[in-house]
């Protein structure tokens, strides 16, 4: 397969698919991240996670037009307007799903699974009505779109870039905030031992609605970044979320450092798999090294050893 | 393929017949003599117990309006709806009004066998428009085969079907696929391609089929490389930095659904322009419908190869294009599909009022040879094979999500779901 080419063009293939990899790798760590929150600290299984992150996108997608029919000597900018739009969208309409919803099913784990599942339906047919069935094409500021040439045959994707730093910082906010605010210390408090948790004070009532909120709003973040890469539908929401689960899975549920682990990992392995082998096939072979991988190891690549 | 020329012959009478959408009574003066339900009484044009009464006949519709595909079939609906509206407005079938019912499959193939069996059974319709994937449409196959149903089918599709119970007005495989590698080498000089698609049987076999062509028919020109993606694959990155490793002349993508959105994006990103034409894109599965969710600076530049663009200028479809913005609005997009659907009916009608007759077996054994010269996309005809003969045109996707036809095939192109060479 190498034999026509010259090392330089072999090179510059190799750089252009490590950073394909890396792309991956930052799209898989935004769109597991919220879900990480959710389902690791609090155990709820959101099967609605890919609606929170649509919601992001069809607020891109309003702020977007909003700014090129009122303001449009800002629209280079509107896009981090955008995106913190849609963190305050989703993250609000979480917290009103806890309050509604998720918080009187927290004794029944496997009824979150149905109850946000229709959720997800409830949302994209809500999307369906508002939007049309119709996908929307979201403008980009033209700063975004494009490549940067590093050299005559490297050429870096500009939105990738972006979305690496973008998956760089919001993984450091949610560091900061889990190991470093009194917020995190009682999430990690009421997940390790809810009772005791509410014996020493702790308001666990409303630590859970804002983990939710959160975790949301870091979906609708995600779902506003990726209008740049992917399409914005009533139902696109579900082309993520089977990724999704499978990387909070394969880390390791309760540990957010698991998530980042097994994104590079399954990342990487698709990626390079994918350059080798075809697309479907190495879609199968990832699927199956993960399987394998749970079965020896059920409880993912990293697991806070708690006392039961 | 003597029928070349027939569509500028009869144009005259197509644009009054479309006019007549919007003119009622004007439309009666030139309906043909003599259809008058009184003419037709229901007994003799109804011997089958469909729903036909005196002064109206009903038939069905059926599409996903929830669910995924929703995304794709509003169109068609809509344009069913345009051709139903303005058939009853120059006085109906046979003297009878046209109702209908419809339901909705929910993009969920059990569903549309299920809704089918009801259309035949409870609303005893006499025709049915519906389906979109083949995968619908294989679900619904058995049900319109035992209780003898009539149903017109609109999407392009991978062909290798023919049964008494379907018309398909959209064109299978190989008439949409050759006459578009042929001009790409002729005109591009095109020789080496990459196939792409979705991993699903539309893509597969129309893949097999362009490959068969490039390596047995066009003299000098290689596959340099195929491959698919699992349906809803959004990260096409890999895919993109092997094309750039092959070089290929021509990148041929049949991707579907959101994928599409995320392939064309990503292209762009990564420095690949289709304006440039190295290499230059091909596609057989991008309408102005899914232009939109694309956004048109993505894909400006790059090439579909269909037998409709709603661009086209001919009075029919400058005709069809106004009354379907009158019906559904101004910001609307009419793809290929959307056309073929509006097809569905014309050729219904034209069938009935030839056999004179409601009852299916009649109206099979008519709709064979029917033209349809009032046609957006300009004549077409019925082959014995119940698919259409159509022209396939080459256009060019522009920013503002239209295509520039650049090209069109001299003749009707005969269609040929079992090609012999290509299997």
């Amino acid at each position: 397969m190498f034999a026509d080419y010259s090392m330089a063009e072999l090179g510059a293939i190799f750089a252009m698919q490590g950073f394909a990899g890396l792309i991956l790798f930052s799209v898989f760590v935004l769109m597991a991240l919220g879900l990480a929150i959710i389902f690791g600290q609090m155990g709820v299984i959101n099967m609605a996670h890919g609606e929170f992150m649509i919601l992001g996108a069809y607020v891109t997608y309003i702020v977007s037009n909003i700014f090129a029919a009122y303001l449009p000597s800002l629209f280079g900018i509107y896009f981090f307007i955008a995106m913190f739009l849609a963190f305050i969208a989703s993250g609000a309409l979480g917290l009103f799903i806890e309050w509604a919803m998720i918080r009187h099913l927290y004794k029944r784990p496997l009824d979150t699974l149905l109850a946000t599942w229709g959720l997800s339906l409830i949302l994209q047919q809500i999307y369906r009505s508002v939007f049309g069935a119709r996908e929307v094409g979201v403008s980009i500021p033209d700063w975004m779109m494009g490549s940067l040439p590093l050299t005559d045959l490297i050429e870096i994707p500009i939105n990738g870039i972006f979305v690496m730093v973008l998956a760089v910082s919001i993984s450091l906010a949610v560091y900061i905030m889990m190991f470093r605010s009194t917020w995190g210390r009682q999430v990690r408090a009421i997940n390790q031992n809810r009772v005791m948790a509410g014996a020493v004070g702790i308001n666990t009532e409303w630590t859970d609605r804002l983990t939710f909120g959160i975790g949301c709003g870091v979906a609708g973040v995600a779902g506003s970044a990726f209008t740049m890469i992917g399409s914005t539908g009533p139902t696109a929401g579900q082309l993520y979320i089977v990724d999704t689960f499978l990387v909070v899975v394969f880390g390791g549920a309760a540990s957010l450092l698991g998530t980042i682990a097994s994104a590079f990992s399954i990342s990487q392995a698709q990626s390079i798999m994918e350059f080798f082998l075809s697309g479907s096939m190495a879609k199968v072979i990832t699927l199956l090294v993960v399987v394998g991988i749970l079965m020896i190891r059920p409880q993912g690549l990293f697991a806070l050893k708690l006392r039961k | 393929m003597s029928d070349k020329g027939k569509s500028t012959d009869s144009l005259g009478m197509s644009r009054r017949a479309m006019l007549a959408g919007s003119a009622a009574l004007t439309a009666s003066l030139f309906t043909p003599k003599g259809l008058k339900a009184a003419d037709y009484p229901t007994s003799e044009v109804n011997t089958t117990g469909l729903a036909v009464t005196d002064d109206t006949v009903t038939v069905g519709i059926l599409h996903s309006i929830t669910g995924t595909m929703a995304i794709s079939e509003t169109g068609s609906v809509q344009a069913e709806k345009l051709a139903i509206e303005q058939i009853n407005a120059q006085g109906g079938i046979l003297g009878r009004k046209i109702e209908y019912v419809q339901e909705d499959g929910a993009s969920d193939w059990p569903t549309f066998a299920e809704k089918a069996k009801k259309l035949l059974v409870n609303d005893k319709v006499a025709s049915v428009m519906g389906c979109w994937t083949s995968a619908s449409r294989k679900a619904v196959l058995p049900v319109f085969e035992q209780y003898n149903g009539f149903l017109y089918y609109p999407t392009f599709y991978e062909g290798l079907e023919e049964s008494p119970n379907v018309i398909y007005t959209g064109q299978e495989a190989t008439q949409q696929i050759i006459a578009g590698l042929d001009w790409v080498n002729k005109e591009k000089g095109a020789k080496s391609f990459y196939l792409l698609g979705s991993d699903y049987i539309w893509p597969r076999t129309s893949n097999k089929i362009a490959r068969k062509h490039i390596e047995n028919f066009m003299e000098g020109c290689k596959v340099v490389g195929e491959e698919y993606y699992p349906l809803g694959h959004t990260q096409f990155n890999s895919v993109i930095n092997k094309i750039r490793l092959k070089k290929p002349d021509v990148i041929y993508a049949i991707v579907v659904g959101g994928s599409n959105v995320a392939f064309y994006k990503q292209l762009t990103a990564a420095g690949i322009d289709p304006a440039a034409e190295k290499p230059l894109v091909l596609t057989i599965s991008v309408t102005e419908d899914e232009i939109r969710g694309i956004g048109g600076e993505n894909i400006a530049g790059s090439y579909a190869c269909m037998k409709y663009f709603q661009s086209l200028e001919n009075e029919n479809n400058l005709e069809f294009v106004k009354s379907f913005k009158e019906m559904w609005g101004d910001d609307i997009v009419i793809g290929d599909v959307t056309q073929a659907a509006y097809l569905g009916p014309w050729l219904w009608k034209a069938a009935v009022e030839k056999a004179g007759s409601f009852d299916v077996d009649k109206v099979r054994e008519a709709q064979v040879g029917i033209e349809l010269p009032t046609a957006p996309e300009g004549y077409v005809k019925v082959h014995e094979n119940h698919h259409l003969w159509s022209k396939t045109r080459v256009g060019k996707a522009l920013a503002d999500g239209q295509y520039e036809v650049v090209f069109e095939t001299a003749d009707l192109v005969e269609p040929d779901p079992f090609p012999e060479g290509y299997q």
